[in-house]
């Protein structure tokens, strides 16, 4: 298990991308599944960085762990500012035209459809968003 | 992310590389819609997109419904992975993807 602590800042989607990719990468990580969890973090930590403590700011922690047999990760996120449930989202409309469709919870929509897992729960003041992906 | 601009008359070509996500997704907005003026047809190329997230997604929205009004948008070049984003989203029904 290893975790970093960072500022709850969108100039951190990137340092909190690289050092899950760096771990990615030891474990021979399917290009594909690399760039869905590059785009999960951006979606998921973006909202932290976005709402979770606004207008002040906060901490947020990103935790990777990995499974062995069958090879997978999972990875948390971690923060202690409004209690929020991204997974209580409305399934946005994907059949709808352009004129007619909205943008909202398109990208927890994404995250749902790209991961194995995703879970939320609120503990002890703390969102804690847990998301899996099979890596074989 | 990067972005170049070839104009050819009214035809307005963006290639984009690198990633649009929540970071760049506005500096790709801006740039794309101060070039849009007398634009009759708008070409992203997305041959060195490595992906984009809903950030990206969103601009892209806006560009199309831009584009409805003063002519047609299309996309080339997209790699599989960004494919299979427009695909889960219904992005591949708004979108015109070569």
């Amino acid at each position: 298990m290893k975790e970093l602590t960072v500022d709850a800042a969108i100039e951190n989607i990137e340092t909190v991308t690289n050092f899950i990719n760096e771990e990615l990468e030891q474990l021979n990580c399917p290009m594909k599944a690399q760039i869905q969890i590059d785009v999960a973090i951006d979606e998921l930590f973006g909202n932290i960085a976005r709402y979770a403590y606004n207008p002040a700011t906060g901490k947020a922690t990103v935790r990777i762990e990995v499974d062995k047999s069958p090879l997978s990760v999972v990875i948390t996120f971690i923060d202690h500012g409004k209690p929020f449930d991204p997974l209580s989202a409305a399934t946005p409309d994907i059949t709808l035209s352009a004129e007619e469709r909205g943008i909202g919870g398109l990208g927890i929509f994404l995250v749902k459809k790209s991961m194995d897992l995703v879970e939320y729960e609120f503990e002890n003041g703390h969102n804690i968003l847990k998301i899996k992906k099979n890596l074989e | 992310m990067t972005i170049k601009n070839e104009k050819n008359g009214s035809t307005l070509k963006l290639i984009v590389e690198g990633r649009v996500d929540t970071s760049t997704s506005k500096e790709f907005e801006e740039k794309a819609k101060a070039d849009l003026g007398g634009v009759e047809e708008l070409v992203l190329d997305f041959t060195q997109l490595n992906y984009i997230s809903s950030a990206g997604l969103r601009v892209l929205l806006s560009l199309q419904k831009i584009m409805n009004k003063q002519g047609s948008m299309k996309i080339v070049g997209a790699n599989d992975i960004v494919k299979d984003i427009f695909e889960v989203t219904g992005f591949s029904e708004i979108l015109t993807v070569e």
